[in-house]
């Protein structure tokens, strides 16, 4: 008798601390993140549309955005560098997973590293475009090239994105440090690379859908 | 449990390689003009085409059970429903204020 409770206890205890999802509870955590995070960026660009279709008329992103070389005009010029060094960082973010799962400390540092440099080249590009449009009279409430719900969007929607993007290369930046030093090696685990990557291909995620609906309709 | 999802590197580099076609495709129907309805039709199928592979591939949701696909597809899913509703309206109030205009 005492031997079955016993038994049916522990058969509990096994139950119950299986995870529905097959995942460990910080991959599902992060998950949650996600996807409220998604429904935030989602609400944003949601009432951004909103806004465009109830005005009538808008800026030109493909003029305001664009770069003047050798005295020609080519349109969204640096939205489509800034674009191509996020996919690039995704990428190099993918191999730092793949590194980390066989356990390649010195590569998945390095991939990490890489990450991080695009990262904050994208942000920089970015402090080009604020200051360019900000010196060109863009604020929140006024901008020369159209409503002004124009610039509160153009602030609202790449300002939250940026700061996105500063707060993975921090954290990625951690993930890093804590691989060079052997942490996760001691924890026998080196999963916290993977859910760091779920941050990171979410940022880019998210920078689909602003580069498709503000900088391309 | 295992220790993660693993996903063969040279998976990896085909969806980079196809990011980056569809970036520069996105990029290309701006640029050319395409006409009107079916500018913004195409954008957004290039657009969703990319947001699937980054998740089924790059955030490993197409090797997890379903239940966490489940879980984190449908809350998505009322974004469509926001767009449904919101974005007609915004039309309703710009037709509303042609009637008002001079």
């Amino acid at each position: 008798m005492a031997t079955a409770v016993a038994n049916l206890a522990q058969e509990f205890q096994e139950y119950t601390l299986r995870s529905p999802f097959r995942a460990s509870w910080q991959k599902v955590m992060m998950w949650v993140f996600i996807v409220v995070d998604a429904l935030t960026f989602g609400s944003l660009l949601v009432s951004y549309g909103f806004t465009r279709v109830s005005i009538g008329t808008w800026a030109n992103p493909a003029h305001v955005f664009a770069l003047h070389i050798g005295g020609k005009e080519i349109p969204l010029l640096l939205i489509a560098i800034m674009t191509f060094i996020l996919v690039s960082s995704s990428g190099t973010m993918a191999l730092a997973v793949a590194n980390a799962y066989e356990r390649n400390k010195k590569r998945t540092v390095l991939f990490l590293t890489l990450t991080m440099l695009l990262g904050l080249t994208f942000v920089g590009c970015q402090v080009y475009e604020w200051s360019h449009l900000i010196a060109h009279g863009t604020r929140p409430w006024w901008n020369p090239y159209g409503p002004p719900q124009f610039g509160a969007y153009f602030f609202t929607l790449t300002g939250f994105h940026g700061l996105h993007v500063l707060s993975g290369v921090i954290y990625l930046a951690i993930v890093a440090r804590m691989v060079a030093r052997g942490t996760l090696d001691r924890r026998g685990s080196y999963q916290l690379v993977e859910i760091a990557g779920l941050y990171w291909h979410f940022v880019d995620l998210i920078w689909v859908f602003i580069f498709t609906m503000f900088y391309l309709f | 449990m295992a220790e993660g999802t693993h996903v063969p590197i040279r998976k990896y580099l085909v969806v980079w390689l196809w990011l980056f076609i569809l970036s520069a495709l996105a990029y290309f129907i701006d640029v050319v003009h395409v006409p009107q309805p079916w500018k913004p039709i195409l954008l957004v199928v290039v657009a969703l085409m990319k947001a699937g592979m980054i998740m089924a591939v790059f955030m490993h949701l197409g090797y997890e059970r379903l239940s966490l696909i489940y879980a984190v597809v449908a809350p998505l899913l009322f974004l469509v429903v926001m767009t449904i509703a919101f974005l007609p309206e915004g039309g309703a109030i710009l037709g509303s204020h042609a009637l008002v205009a001079p």
